[in-house]
């Protein structure tokens, strides 16, 4: 027995029907569901979406009782919310100082990490790279895969703000034009700040010395190619601040940075390749490892870490001027 | 030693270094070295493959002058093998159909830092499939997540840089917890390479003593990576992320970034805290559970989106979810049909966003159901692409998704107490699956009618030549993984079975 429907139009086959044919959404009960949305590329700046946000407001805090309510329940949520969140945080908190306590007490000297791989790093470390400081020759030589992978993390870092920062001066965006000029502040330079440059003058020298000290003696005392490239690029941006882009830009533009960078990386990925095809196929490696003490010993880590500071100098140097005007 | 063995390591080392080339390029030979690059990679991974499948074992290989405990060191098997075969096809595919898009959406200048971002992904992908070294794994995450923001944010338009910075932060929520997981278990085994590590840690569980960091590390390790991989409750960055990046950049960051990650943690499972102790920790109990969650909540999500690309995107957390399960199943048959899982999905839903490109070209740029109607009579080829993918997700015979979703439910006997959870949950998604593909399949074949809203002027646009190679390849794969998956099954399970 089959029951005749007379209001089709009504009725629920009907209605999936035509969700099935997108004319509508169930949720927006039978509206017509995309006259409704704008497309969601400029929701958030077109003026539609302002008035609808007002619309909203005034519906909510008028005196449809219905959305009185629904309002106040967003309301509990929201504290509830944040409740939860607080208790989940000290929740997590309280189970990792628990686990903190139950670890190994440091410094004890049957902890599991006393073992045979920092016993090997410290009795031969020097013997075996050459590098009087243990923590480079660790870095740079028994673990140097991960720190190749570090240094491309600097460089993809580098790339990614060069994607959000950069405004390119050709471009056929008008906007990009406008912001290239408002955001050039070199109008404004040199500043002629005689304190500042007067400093400048005396430390810029003494940093930069410094700097190349720490990446030079890398293998033989504490520091390295990240510490000295980062003394290195503070020392560009201080003469960089004192004397302005005028006379930054005789010595050091954007070509050279990536002239710089492309040597560097490419010289490290060619070096660290010869040296694990070597070792992973147990040839013998040509290179020296010197005099352990003197500054031309420990084979290849000296000039990998004068790559790994020049990377480091530049892009600290880059980020600096991509955050203040987009550009070198 | 052979010098097959040492692909892998070329692979890797030739994606980094023609990332770092790329850095002074134009945009179009960067993108044309990019392409070659992934070509040779490829091969180089069908190489190794297949040297693991002649040897029928796997083999570590010694990155610098130091064994195990004391240098890096990457491994290489059947299942690696594998998978950075498919890893690499995808990669191709999603690049060369995407292009013509690419160059559209990237100003000129930032075309060459675009095809950047590609390479390191391509070179972290891998090192994420061979490392066998814990820290490594680290360091390659870190390049994945921030390669995987600038793919997103290189389109700089509407609301690309809110998914960015969205992803940005869930990603390094995840690497944090993956990063304090990998310390504490520094702390209490003292290795960071996988093999020596597991020794300590089966020691330590054969003692009893470090019971509760052991605990904290699981946990800490599989939510971290489950929150960047986009596991259910973790999901919220993912609409965005893949709606509103360049086409290519949503078919990689779908298709292959979060794969990777699962494939780390399935080898940190395996290789490192050892499956045994995992299922009887309960934690793969809460995998289970919250896969489940997603595989249902995830399709939901799905049938109430009005935007088709974040439908598809929504889809994606369905599909994790079951891949989340097959590993929360407790078996290798689980874990094996988890892994296939992977292939199948990465090869789908590429498929899926890269057809779905070719249809809004049609309907001038909209992704809506009411525009989008009749667009596979506009566009055949892409139309054709679409309804093979939807048909693959729902899982209809001869296709990738229908293998999985039988591995799926064969897999689900072997555990009594998760079997009949998983078959009714199968059931319940794979209806909700077909409710919200088929609807937009129907959609795209149905004439349009009088009254429905115009299209802007001039909406059909030719699709260039790599967007059709891509679809009929993807179409290929699909149908290759769907009628051939036998030898890929038993890859898969040998692969496994060299975890050990």
């Amino acid at each position: 027995m089959s029951r005749k429907k007379d209001n089709y139009e009504t009725s629920r086959w009907r209605k999936f029907k035509s969700w099935v044919d997108g004319e509508t959404d169930p949720l927006d009960h039978g509206m017509e569901a995309h006259e409704a949305i704008p497309p969601r590329e400029d929701i958030y700046d077109s003026p539609a979406h302002e008035k609808a946000v007002k619309e909203e407001l005034s519906r909510i805090y008028g005196e449809d009782r219905k959305a009185v309510l629904r309002a106040r329940g967003i309301r509990y949520f929201q504290r509830f919310y944040k409740v939860m969140s607080v208790v989940l945080c000290l929740g997590i908190i309280m189970v990792l100082l628990w686990t903190v306590a139950s670890l190994p007490i440091t410094g004890n000297a049957s902890n599991p990490d006393n073992n045979e791989v920092a016993a090997r790093y410290i009795e031969k470390g020097l013997q075996e790279t050459g590098a009087v400081n243990i923590v480079t020759g660790m870095i740079l030589d028994y673990r140097a895969f991960d720190t190749f992978g570090e240094s491309c993390v600097l460089f993809i870092g580098s790339c990614c703000v060069l994607v959000l920062l950069r405004l390119d001066g050709d471009s056929k965006n008008e906007s990009i034009r406008k912001m290239i000029a408002e955001s050039d502040d070199r109008h404004f330079e040199p500043k002629n700040d005689i304190i500042l440059q007067k400093c400048a003058c005396v430390l810029v020298p003494i940093i930069m010395i410094f700097g190349v000290y720490i990446v030079l003696n890398g293998h033989l005392s504490p520091g390295g190619g990240f510490s000295g490239g980062a003394v290195l690029g503070s020392g560009l941006i201080l003469y960089l601040n004192a004397f302005g882009y005028g006379k930054m830009g005789k010595m050091f533009t954007e070509k050279l940075y990536k002239r710089i960078t492309l040597c560097a990386l490419t010289f490290y990925c060619l070096a660290k390749s010869y040296s694990f095809f070597t070792g992973a196929n147990h040839l013998e490696s040509k290179i020296p490892l010197g005099t352990p003490g003197a500054i031309l010993s420990s084979g290849l880590i000296l000039p990998l870490n004068i790559c790994v500071g020049l990377v480091v100098a530049c892009t600290m140097y880059a980020f600096y001027t991509l955050f203040r005007k987009g550009g070198m | 030693m052979s010098f097959v063995q040492n692909f892998p390591f070329f692979s890797i080392i030739l994606a980094m270094f023609s990332g770092i080339v790329s850095s002074v390029l134009s945009g179009k030979k960067a993108r044309n070295l990019s392409l070659a690059m992934i070509v040779v990679t490829t091969a180089l991974s069908a190489g190794t493959l297949a040297f693991c499948l002649k040897t029928g074992q796997s083999y570590t290989y010694m990155m610098g002058h130091f064994p195990a405990p004391w240098g890096n060191e990457i491994r290489a098997g059947v299942l690696e093998g594998v998978t950075a075969v498919l890893f690499g096809v995808v990669m191709f595919l999603s690049v060369a159909g995407g292009m013509t898009h690419t160059a559209e959406d990237v100003e000129d200048g930032k075309l060459n830092l675009f095809y950047i971002m590609i390479d390191l992904m391509l070179s972290s992908l891998l090192a994420l499939v061979y490392t066998n070294d814990l820290f490594t794994a680290y360091v390659f995450v870190e390049i994945n997540t921030i390669a995987g923001c600038g793919l997103i944010m290189i389109r700089q338009k509407g609301r690309s840089m809110s998914a960015a910075i969205r992803y940005m932060i869930m990603s390094q929520l995840g690497s944090g917890l993956f990063l304090i997981g990998l310390s504490l278990l520094y702390d209490v085994t003292g290795h960071l390479l996988m093999s020596p590590a597991k020794e300590s840690v089966e020691l330590l569980v054969a003692s009893g003593s470090y019971r509760l960091p052991l605990l904290v590390i699981m946990a800490v390790v599989s939510v971290g990576l489950a929150i960047k991989s986009g596991l259910y409750p973790f999901h919220y960055w993912i609409p965005d992320t893949y709606g509103y990046a360049t086409p290519t950049g949503s078919a990689v960051l779908s298709g292959l970034v979060s794969k990777g990650y699962i494939f780390l943690l399935i080898k940190i499972f395996y290789r490192v805290i050892g499956y045994e102790n995992l299922v009887g920790a309960q934690m793969i109990n809460v995998l289970y559970l919250f896969g489940v969650a997603g595989m249902v909540m995830g399709s939901v999500h799905a049938i109430q989106e009005t935007d088709t690309r974040r439908m598809i995107a929504y889809s994606s957390v369905a599909q994790i979810g079951y891949i989340y399960m097959g590993i929360g199943l407790g078996t290798t048959a689980g874990m094996v049909a988890a892994v296939f899982h992977i292939f199948a999905h990465s090869a789908t839903k590429a498929l899926l966003f890269i057809s779905a490109v070719g249809l809004y070209e049609v309907s001038g740029d909209r992704k809506d159901f009411v525009s989008l109607r009749g667009a596979a009579y506009r566009n055949p080829l892409a139309g054709i692409g679409f309804a093979v993918g939807a048909l693959s997700m729902v899982g209809f015979p001869m296709l990738s998704g229908f293998i999985s979703k039988l591995l799926f439910a064969t897999s689900a006997f072997d555990s009594p107490t998760k079997m009949l959870p998983t078959l009714f949950v199968l059931a319940v998604s794979t209806t909700l699956n077909a409710i919200y593909f088929l609807r937009l399949v129907i959609t795209l074949y149905s004439r349009r009618r009088e009254g429905d809203k115009p299209l802007p002027p001039n909406p059909v646009k030719k699709s260039s030549r790599g967007l059709k190679f891509a679809i009929v390849c993807f179409i290929g794969l699909n149908l290759v993984l769907g009628m051939a998956s036998q030898p890929i099954v038993q890859a898969i399970t040998d692969g496994l079975a060299m975890f050990e």
